[in-house]
């Protein structure tokens, strides 16, 4: 079985996801790989800076 | 969607002759097979092996695969399963994922697998939208 780390787990969330978000969401192949990559960087970005601000929220 | 697009779609269906929801089901059925039936080989492919990726990640995590819907976020994390069409059937055929969720990974892994069938969904739709013109 598969025991991956939460960071872990939001990057392959990222990834797969955004493949599918790219290819759908654009028409040229330049478009949803840019695309692709703007939704993997929202979504671990967005991850990351939520987990920060529920850290110090926390404390 | 202005005149040309218009004659574009219309040129697309007429030039496609068959069952226009054929794409769509079969994309819902088998991730990346609407793709596959407009030639879209290389869409298909990574979107097959994202949906399925994700998927089996989910089972591999010992997610849950819903079976019944005894309130409201119950129903609504069967109809995402429901999106992964066979893999859904095959899953519960074969016994795959947890009856309980027992450890954090298996609730990612739950998500995972009802994520997967939105991801289908989209790809299913994205696939009749090409076969009907409206996307390129």
């Amino acid at each position: 079985m598969l025991h991956p780390s939460h960071f872990a787990s939001v990057v392959l969330f990222a990834f797969f996801a955004s493949i599918v978000f790219g290819i759908t969401q654009r028409e040229t192949p330049r478009c949803m790989v840019r695309y692709g990559i703007y939704c993997f960087v929202l979504f671990v970005g967005s991850a990351v800076a939520l987990s920060w601000a529920m850290y110090l929220i926390a404390r | 969607m202005d005149a040309t697009e218009n004659k574009t779609a219309a040129a697309t269906q007429k030039t496609q002759p068959g069952f226009v929801y054929l794409p769509l089901i079969a994309g819902w059925l088998v991730p990346g097979a609407g793709h596959f039936l407009l030639r879209k080989w290389g869409r298909g492919a990574l979107l097959a092996v994202s949906i399925l990726g994700m998927f089996a990640l989910g089972i591999a995590m010992q997610g849950k695969v819903y079976a019944n819907a005894h309130d409201i976020l119950h129903m609504l994390g069967l109809a995402g399963d429901l999106g992964n069409g066979l893999l859904y059937v095959v899953s519960r055929m074969m016994g795959l994922g947890a009856d309980t969720v027992q450890v954090t990974t298996a609730d990612y892994g739950t998500q995972f697998i009802v994520v997967a069938g939105l991801l289908n969904v989209i790809s299913a739709v994205d696939a009749h939208n090409l076969r009907t013109g409206r996307k390129m």
